[in-house]
């Protein structure tokens, strides 16, 4: 009898005498379980959830955008892989597809937009300007983002072909299948995260997260009413 | 495309019964008219061929760097004022030069506003000042930046401003 299967008795029709009919097999040291009937962890769970629900914010700035375009459409389809709802705004997005050029002016809003989403998040370096500076080697143009921020899946191409952006969605997506724990120290990319805040917990108020990077004021970014006056508490 | 000054006849006619002679120098490039004049006179010039020749639009403002540029003898940089006669679809080319210390001009802002814009590029790639202008700020590139991209002499890849940012780690996002 397959393992899984229901060892309830099973009733045998007159004259029936199947080998092994009034036996059940049961497996040494397995679990019994009702028929339909899966065992898995709450992580494997939470962690399938979070691959096929991934929001992203599409940060195009050039011609990789387009591309970007081309797969939320029905030909290449974004939608069969859960991660349709692009949302325009940070704090309703989980997956950062950076598509296209960072000028050095752009890139302080790149990082802030970055801060503004929510954990946990994913980030996806699409295309080779966005990777490497591509061909733009010129005083204005970051040289690859991953120099100033976490990047989690490349892309090459110039720009890369829509077949391409659902690999790297996959290859995300297995990743985050892969990492992840709901009652450890959370995914593995938030470790350093955890330090973090284990290190600032005690920290006094008014030495907010911003205020300690102290970068936000660079480009007239500072928010209405001053810097934030909150302790770390209030900011996770 | 004329080969000739012979379009802008009345506009030269008008200009020497003006400013006579020794104010301004002309050439011929293809079929381009090019007037040039010292920055004393630049806003005389240009208000004469405003009001007088009927040049109404600033079509384009613009600099040049001519560090090292072979058989370069005047200033460094030159800026050019590409003027258009919208009734006779004239068209004509004012040069000006300007030193390599400290860059200064006055500004054609009052002339025409448009020239608002293109003066703040000029003044933001090349730093060259243009005196009078109503708010002479960078329009390219960040407000901290403190070079001029497109003098010849700043390096193509900068000098490390485009790599002058935190880096945001897993633990700090």
């Amino acid at each position: 009898m397959a393992l899984g299967s229901s060892d309830r008795p099973r009733t045998l029709a007159p004259g029936a005498s199947g080998p092994g009919s009034n036996l059940t097999v049961k497996p040494a040291g397995a679990v019994e379980v009702p028929e339909n009937t899966i065992l898995t962890t709450a992580d494997a769970v939470v962690n399938w959830c979070r691959k096929y629900s991934l929001w992203p914010m599409p940060f195009a700035t050039a011609c990789c955008g387009i591309e970007l375009m081309a797969v939320g459409a029905s030909r290449f389809d974004i939608a069969r892989f859960g991660a349709e709802v692009m949302r325009f705004s940070p704090r309703q997005c989980d997956l950062m597809i950076v598509a296209g050029r960072v000028a050095m002016k752009m890139m302080p809003v790149l990082q802030r937009i970055w801060l503004q989403m929510p954990e946990p998040k994913w980030c996806i370096s699409m295309g080779a300007c966005a990777s490497s500076g591509g061909v733009f080697d010129t005083y204005a143009v970051v040289q690859g983002i991953d120099r100033f921020m976490p990047v989690d899946v490349y892309i090459p191409g110039c720009p890369p072909r829509p077949e391409q952006i659902l690999r790297a969605l996959m290859d995300l997506q297995a990743k985050i299948q892969k990492g992840g724990s709901l009652f450890g120290t959370g995914l593995p990319e938030m470790d350093e995260r955890q330090k973090f805040l284990e290190e600032k917990r005690h920290a006094p108020a008014g030495h907010a997260l911003s205020q300690e990077r102290g970068d936000e004021d660079r480009f007239g970014y500072r928010l209405p009413g001053g810097p934030a006056r909150l302790g770390v508490e209030e900011t996770r | 495309m004329s080969t000739t000054t012979e379009p802008h006849a009345s506009t030269l006619a008008t200009l020497s019964k003006v400013f006579g002679d020794g104010v301004f120098t002309t050439s011929l490039f293809r079929d381009n008219l090019r007037l040039f004049v010292p920055a004393s006179r630049l806003i005389d010039l240009l208000t004469v061929l405003k009001d007088r020749c009927g040049f109404g639009l600033l079509a384009e403002l613009g600099a040049t760097d001519y560090l090292g540029y072979p058989g370069r003898t005047r200033s460094r940089f030159d800026v050019h004022y590409v003027l258009r006669n919208l009734e006779t679809a004239e068209r004509l080319v004012v040069k000006v030069g300007a030193a390599d210390p400290d860059p200064l001009l006055p500004s054609a802002v009052p002339l025409w506003p448009g020239a608002d814009w293109m003066e703040r590029e000029v003044f933001d790639m090349f730093g060259i000042r243009f005196h009078g202008h109503p708010d002479l700020r960078r329009i390219l590139m960040p407000d901290e930046f403190t070079a001029y991209p497109l003098r010849k002499d700043y390096p193509l890849r900068g000098r490390g401003e485009r790599h002058n940012f935190p880096r945001l780690t897993r633990g700090e996002s």
